[in-house]
């Protein structure tokens, strides 16, 4: 069984154009364009996930750094059922976090809707994670209990926009598999 | 062809989360193996596991699907505090869990002294590796099954299946505790908390990652370093029994236990059916969805394909394994030790 | 048991030790140790156990000679067919005294007084009913139960005709396994180990990378490095319901430390001359107090 078993994606026509176009196209958006977006989806995650913060107790008040490492910025996540934060931010300097889990997007995405193990992500190097591991592995266990797909959630949020976005998510699932394979 | 040799074993999967549990069922588990959310059970992770709701409703997933839950209660009470695993106990028998999963004396024979109906298995905890410790259980207790620690070779565990009156459960996939199980306190040693009291190995509190400008990952468990790793190498969890220390043995750093490997017997599956195993054990209720899927799945097949008389093709599974290598542990030869 | 008069034991040798050596050690403590209880017997390997086997009949008399109970300890982890006979050939002996140190040795022993050893594991008042009720009468409990909990355990089987003992002397035996590490150290299998264990008479230390001293291996078993001295806190664990202190032997003058620990349970020295007369022992490690305090072990070291 290899990793493309796991991503379980049909490969797409849209491969090609997007291995350039993400970052080329994230690379000219303003943080500030980014912001309401990312914000909308906390509250989303907030309001319709309300178990995920069960799990995170004590955790759910630490400050994770997530490093799309091929990604032009950070996201910065306070999992609070309260007052949820998601924000983009610069890499350089780093934001002041609590526990920072770093790797390609797609592998991120992966994790998150239960896809990609993060152990064997881990293992193989692909991930990388510092400062409060007890926070790291936390969020993924509530993460990883997500009743169905997290992602396919915050997907439909997007009203409209969700099926060209579901389509730009599974290509690039595609690319990762692709890349594993060579 | 029905004169088949193998009793058709069934196949116990583990579930860190109800989401896990379901994915376990839906991929073939016969049997899935869960905890509660605090330390009656060997793997109080943060994060992890079922609250009482949480395990009801999950047992009336399973057992719509025709999958039996098994409740671990496998780990062993302070003095004084025997109060959490009567509750842990009382809650399996009321939910209807098809099997409490204990290793203490005082908690077995809590169970069996009140719940005679409710099947016992001999947790891997309690460390039962002689014919002798097994019929204790058996005739104490009235131990249904015997989860069998993974210090045993094939031969072995053939040797012992023949006298002994309770089925057997042996390992086949996951992480390879090198120490004795049950027997092990390392965990307490270096991090302040039990393995057997608190059900808590190489705690994630304790884990700390630090990767250099190069790319050094160096893990560490409290103030101790367990391991280094080179850019290139694949990594492992800092579990003291996987790290590499120095020697007057030795003239460089080595594994002195173990190094970080997964256990792996798809290829001894049908040795281990004829030697009389019966129920094969997936290790990894700390792992994902992810993990549980793929390798659920796979031995699934690798099960089905033996009983229909095919040779089982196990895919490999080496991306889910730790440092990124499998090995056959104990149970190959006895060279392993 | 508080009315039960306190006594200081000594464990079994963990060790490989040279066979004259082991039998003299027995000698000297037989002759000038004053402790009351010997545990004697291979606990760990069963290739280990035929080297002591001469030597057994007159280690044994010498001990009982000098007025000491003498208690056969178990093999702590069974597994092959020459384990088990190990097990079977201790616990025959209907006339002695026996440890269990693993659940193998428990169905030869019901239905006649016997001892459970550190490596059977009794945490709670429960688990001693079930043994006492086949006939247990010592419990010699887990190195990693913290004195909070010794205290609850005793408090809860006061009914019981128990008595609880807990090392307070030597490297904390901490893991089992079915592999040997001494001979893993020497690129050797359990099976062509050529007794490689025999050089390190306290265990053989393993340290971090970083260079920390750490831990030690003594065959397929793990120790701490640092050495548990529990002196100053027997007072206390007595005044817990502790009745019996195990000394675990080493290389160093264990007569000594028997005195030491005798004289202050007779109450003839403080237990500031106790601990003083542990210093300057030369032990390859530092003193710790253990798990007493239910905190991480290793960063309890006193030094």
């Amino acid at each position: 069984m290899t990793l493309r078993a796991r991503a379980d994606v049909a490969p797409s026509p849209l491969q090609g154009l997007l291995q350039t176009v993400p970052k080329w196209l994230l690379a000219g958006v303003p943080l500030a364009l980014l912001q309401p977006l990312l914000g909308h989806i906390a509250t989303h995650v907030a309001r319709s996930r309300p178990e995920l913060f069960a799990r995170l107790g004590a955790h759910s008040d630490k400050l994770f750094l997530i490093d799309p490492i091929d990604l032009p910025f950070v996201l910065l996540l306070r999992p609070n059922a309260r007052r949820p934060q998601l924000t983009a931010s610069r890499r350089v300097p780093r934001p002041r976090h609590d526990a920072a889990i770093a790797g390609t997007f797609v592998d991120l995405l992966g994790m998150m809707d239960g896809s990609l193990d993060g152990d064997a992500l881990f293992f193989s190097r692909d991930l990388r994670v510092s400062g409060d591991t007890e926070a790291v592995v936390v969020l993924r266990n509530a993460l990883d209990d997500l009743e169905g797909n997290a992602l396919d959630s915050i997907v439909a949020a997007f009203g409209p926009l969700s099926a060209p976005l579901k389509l730009v998510i599974s290509s690039l699932r595609g690319m990762r598999t692709e890349k594993r394979d060579e | 062809m029905n004169d088949n040799r193998y009793v058709r074993p069934e196949l116990v999967c583990p579930a860190g989360t109800p989401a896990a549990l379901r994915t376990a069922v839906d991929a073939g588990a016969d049997a899935v193996y869960c905890g509660l959310q605090n330390a009656t059970n060997a793997r109080n992770f943060p994060g992890l596991n079922f609250a009482p709701a949480e395990l009801e409703t999950a047992i009336g997933y399973a057992h719509a699907r025709h999958a039996k839950v098994l409740l671990a209660v496998n780990t062993f009470p302070r003095a004084g505090e025997f109060a959490l695993w009567r509750e842990a106990v009382d809650l399996g028998a009321r939910l209807g869990a098809d099997a409490l999963i204990v290793a203490d004396l005082g908690v077995a024979d809590y169970a069996a002294q009140t719940y005679p109906e409710l099947r016992l298995h001999l947790s891997v905890q309690a460390g039962a590796s002689s014919p002798e410790a097994i019929r204790f259980y058996c005739q104490k207790f009235g131990v249904k099954r015997v989860v069998l620690p993974r210090i045993l070779t094939v031969a072995e565990i053939a040797d012992v299946h023949r006298q002994i009156p309770c089925e057997i459960e042996a390992f086949v996939f996951g992480n390879i505790g090198m120490m004795a199980e049950g027997r092990c306190s390392l965990t307490n040693y270096v991090c302040g908390l039990s393995t057997n009291m608190d059900g808590v190995c190489s705690p994630a509190a304790d884990v700390h990652y630090e990767e250099d400008a190069e790319r050094n990952l160096t893990t560490k468990l409290g103030p101790y370093v367990i391991d280094r790793f080179t850019a290139e190498e694949s990594a492992g969890y800092p579990t003291i029994c996987k790290g590499r220390y120095l020697c007057d043995a030795r003239t460089e750093a080595y594994y002195a236990f173990e190094e970080p490997v997964t256990l792996n017997l798809s290829a001894l599956l049908p040795d281990l059916m004829r030697a009389g195993v019966t129920a094969l054990k997936i290790e990894g209720r700390q792992r994902s969805r992810a993990y549980v899927k793929a390798v659920v799945s796979a031995f699934r097949n690798a099960v089905d394909d033996i009983m229909a008389g095919r040779d089982a093709s196990l895919a490999s599974l080496i991306a889910l394994t730790e440092g990124h290598r499998e090995t056959e542990g104990a149970y190959r030869s006895k060279a392993w030790r | 048991m508080n009315d039960v008069a306190a006594q200081i034991t000594l464990g079994p040798v963990l060790f490989n030790w040279q066979p004259d050596h082991w039998r003299d050690f027995y000698f000297r403590i037989a002759d000038e140790a004053p402790v009351q209880t010997v545990y004697l017997g291979e606990v760990l390997c069963s290739k280990r156990a035929p080297l002591f086997a001469e030597h057994y009949e007159a280690v044994t008399e010498r001990l009982r000679a000098a007025r000491k109970t003498v208690v056969f300890s178990t093999l702590s982890e069974v597994t092959q067919n020459l384990d088990r006979k190990l097990v079977e050939s201790v616990a025959a002996s209907q006339n002695d005294l026996v440890e269990a140190n693993d659940a193998s040795a428990l169905p030869q022993l019901a239905g006649r007084p016997h001892h459970i050893g550190p490596f059977i594991n009794v945490y709670n008042e429960r688990s001693v009913a079930v043994l006492a009720e086949s006939g247990a009468c010592n419990f010699c409990l887990p190195v990693e139960m913290p004195a909070a909990t010794i205290g609850a355990l005793c408090r809860e089987t006061q009914s019981l005709d128990a008595t609880f003992e807990v090392m307070v002397f030597g490297r904390m035996p901490l893991a089992l396994s079915a592999r040997c590490y001494h001979a893993r150290a020497h690129a050797r299998t359990k099976d062509s180990c050529r007794f490689v264990c025999e050089n390190d008479p306290d265990g053989l230390e393993l340290r971090t990378l970083s260079g920390q001293p750490f831990l030690a291996v003594n065959g397929i078993q793990t120790l701490s490095y640092d050495f548990l001295n529990l002196i100053d806190r027997v007072e206390d664990l007595r005044g817990l319901g502790v009745s019996r202190f195990r000394l675990s032997p080493h290389s160093c003058d264990m007569v000594r430390v028997a005195q030491a620990f005798c004289g202050l349970l007779d109450g003839t020295i403080t237990a500031t001359e106790a601990a003083e007369a542990l210093i300057g022992l030369n032990l390859p490690g530092p003193f710790s107090t253990g798990f007493y305090h239910g905190k991480a072990a290793l960063s309890r070291s006193l030094q």
